[in-house]
Parts: structure tokens; sequence; C-alpha cells
């Protein structure tokens, strides 16, 4: 390669651009983002359940009545990590079922309009944010709740 | 659009002699019924900026020269109609994912050399008969049509431009090659898919692709190249735990199998790839 090249490769930008933009590009950046929220989570929530350890004291300043992780912002929060949930989870099961090649159609002879696997595909992602939709609905409720 | 209409191209120029980094150049192009992106990039280049540099051959959709990012999307330049995109402005391009050598053009070496390491024709353990055939292999058209869709592929690399998984692993070998790693372990004449998987089923492997599926809904020739991707996961899941079926390599020939070389059959070519 010669030195002299341009880089062309997108870098973090190709998650979003640079394609043809089908719906399922973002399912697969979405995944990405919310794979790497859920493990954030599960960094501070170790981090937090630690704090019983300095005694109770400790615990009731963060998660007592009126402690500092009651405050809206922390719930939100903790909602956007329930939402971030329940679409990992049905996109997760979408390409489990994907992967193992049991949605993406036979191959077929290329016929213009070309029908691919995304097509092939689509009834089992449609089924499947609907089902994450419907935890993340029923899971906002149950926030409002309390 | 009328025939008396100018149409405007937006075009990424670079030339590694002179500029650090690409700038952005437009050109006014007379329109023309059924003119193509490339059409308009001939026009430019005869009429006002004769060092454009774009890469293209058979202006057929045939040869897979003319890959660009047009409007935005990675396709071949001479298969997009200027009318079709209905905007104002063509902006035009190079592959993104690829270096670029000079103002349109890609360096596509990484692609061909992933695709090698594939090994990308028919591996067969009696190599007699693949360098001296004495008749034809047999073949049913059911066992044609698992691989016949990803044969159409042109390497042209809009595939490889629109995948989110290449735009930052450069070690993925990318949707082309790995396409091109089922087309022929599905081929029912070949014998190497052991060989093909540990090619491709390894750190920033087959399972990099979590199917973004952009390659297929880039690619101009209907190849699919993500259903061939899933297609080889499955294989190598269902082979890892002994759940497929592996044929042997059609052995029969179709005809008799004389002894000698049956005449008439023409010498295998040279090889391109050693
Ligand atoms: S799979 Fe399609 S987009 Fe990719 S190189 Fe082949 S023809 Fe081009
Ligand atoms: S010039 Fe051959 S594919 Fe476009």
């Amino acid at each position: 390669m010669s030195s002299k090249s341009y880089d062309n490769h997108l870098g973090i930008k190709g998650w979003a651009l640079g394609g043809a933009w089908s719906p399922e590009r973002y399912l697969y950046t979405l995944h990405r983002v919310t794979g790497l929220g859920i493990l954030s989570y599960f960094l501070l929530h170790i981090l937090v359940t630690t704090s019983r350890a300095f005694g109770p004291a400790q615990w009731n300043a963060l998660l007592g009545d009126g402690g500092f992780l009651r405050h809206p912002v922390f719930v939100v929060g903790e909602f956007l990590v329930l939402a971030a949930f329940g679409f990992h989870a049905a996109n997760g099961v979408r390409l489990i079922l994907i992967e193992l090649g049991f949605a993406v159609g036979r191959p077929i002879e290329p016929v213009y309009p070309y029908k691919t696997s995304l097509h092939a595909s689509r009834f089992v992602t449609v089924v499947l944010m609907l089902a994450g939709a419907a935890f993340i609905v029923l899971g906002g409720l149950e926030f409002l709740r309390h | 659009m009328s025939e008396s209409k100018t149409i405007h191209f937006r075009i990424r120029k670079f030339n590694p002699e002179t500029d650090p980094a690409p700038s952005w150049k437009t050109f006014a192009v007379p329109f023309a019924k059924g003119m193509t992106v490339l059409d308009g990039l001939h026009w430019i280049k005869r009429n006002q900026d004769t060092g454009l540099a774009f890469r293209y051959s058979c202006r057929m959709g045939v040869c897979g020269s003319c890959g660009m990012l047009i409007n935005g999307r990675p396709t071949l330049a001479c298969n997009t109609q200027v009318a079709a995109l209905k905007a104002a402005m063509v902006v035009v391009a190079p592959l993104p994912n690829f270096h670029t050598v000079r103002d349109l053009v890609p360096d596509l070496t990484p692609m061909f050399e992933k695709h090698q390491a594939i090994r990308p024709f028919i591996l067969r353990e009696d190599k007699g008969e693949m360098d001296a055939p004495t008749a034809e292999f047999y073949q049913t058209p059911h066992e044609l049509e698992e691989y016949l869709q990803f044969s159409f592929c042109i390497r042209c690399g809009a595939c490889m431009a629109a995948c989110p998984t290449m735009a930052t692993d450069r070690d993925y070998p990318g949707p082309m090659p790995l396409a091109q790693a089922y087309r022929y372990s599905a081929d029912s004449r070949d014998g190497g898919f052991a060989e093909r998987a540990k090619a491709v089923d390894r750190k920033s492997g087959v399972f990099s692709c979590h199917f973004g599926s952009e390659c297929s809904a880039a690619c101009p020739k209907g190849v699919d190249p993500a259903k061939a991707i899933q297609l080889m996961k499955r294989r190598l899941v269902f082979d890892y735990l002994r759940l497929f079926k592996a044929k042997k390599p059609c052995g029969g020939v179709h005809g008799q199998r004389t002894t000698g070389r049956r005449e008439g059959i023409p010498e295998a070519p040279e090889y391109t790839i050693k």
C-alpha cells in the first residue's frame, strides 16, 4: 500500500453511514450501543452493591428513602437500562435465529428487483421488535406505578 | 428532467502527489436521457477535468471495476442512471473502507488478498481428475441452486464499502470473501470446507458479522452476501455439533470415466492463483 494513498475507512462513523441504510443497520448499531450500556450498568451495579460493605449508613445514603440514587435522573437512567435490555434481548433472539440460517431463506437465482435475506428475515425482525417494544412499554408502566 | 437541463456532479478529488487530504469539486454536466453516472464522469474527463481518475471497463455491470459511492450509496457507476437518482446533485466519492489511490479509485488489494485466503476454487483430493479430467463432474440442478446465486459476484467491492463491521475491523474478511467461502463450500464438487473453515472461523472472522445486512442491500448483482455468510455460520455450528451430514464431493462423472484423457476436453488453464 502506497503511504501516499488516503485512508478512507469510515471508522465508527461506518456504524451509521456509508451503506444503503437498511433498518437492520440501525438494529446492528443499537445492539452494540445497548450492549455497551448494559455492561456499564453492570459495572456501576457492582460498585453500588459494594457500598453495603461499608455499613448500613452508606447503603441508605445511596439507596434508602431520599438516597442519592433515588433522584429522578437515576430513575430515568434505570428505565433506559430496562429499555436497553428489552431491545438487546429481542434483537439477540433475532440474531441467533438468523445467524443459524433459520430466517434468511434459501439461495435463489437473482432476478431484478432483487429479493434478499433482508426481505426473508423481515417477518421475524418485526415480530421480535414488537415483542421487545411490548416488554419496554410494560416495564415503563411499572416504573410509573412506583 | 428535460434534455436541455444541466446536472451538477460533486466529485471528491485526491491527488496523492500534492494533496494532504481529499477535496470536493463541482462540475456542471449537460443531462441526456439514459445518461449513467459513468457517462457523466466521461463527459467531465473529456471536457472539464482531463486528470479525473476513475476505474471502469465493461460499462455494463459485468466487470465490477466502477464501484463508487454515489449519493451516499456504494454501487456501480455504469449501472446507475442519473435520472433514477432523482437528485439535483450527483455526489460521487471513492468506495469507503478501502484506501483511495487517487480521485475515485480505491485500492482493492486487501479485498483480493482476503478473497485469495479463502481458496476461491474447487478443492478436491483427486487432484489428477482436476488437472487432467477424464469426464465432466455430475451435478444436479438442485445442487447447482445451492451456490448459483453467490457465483454472480463481480468483485466490485460495494458490499465491503457498505459493511459496518468492515468500517472498524480491518482484519475482518468482509462480505465478498466470506460469501465466496460459502459459495465454494456449498458446491457439491468441492471437498474444501475444512480448509476454508480454518480461514474464516477465527477472531475477526465470519462470526464478527451481526447481520447489519448492508452488503445485501447494496449489492448491485443480487448476490445477497449476508445470506451466504449466515449459511456459512450455520454450517460451521452444525458441523461443530456434528449435526451436519457432510457428503463426499461428487465423484461420479457424467458419462463413462475412461482410463485416459477423453478426447475434446480442453486443457486446464494456467493457475491464476498459486
Ligand atoms: S457480493 Fe455483490 S457487492 Fe459484493 S463484490 Fe460481489 S457483486 Fe459486488
Ligand atoms: S464498468 Fe464494468 S461494472 Fe461498471
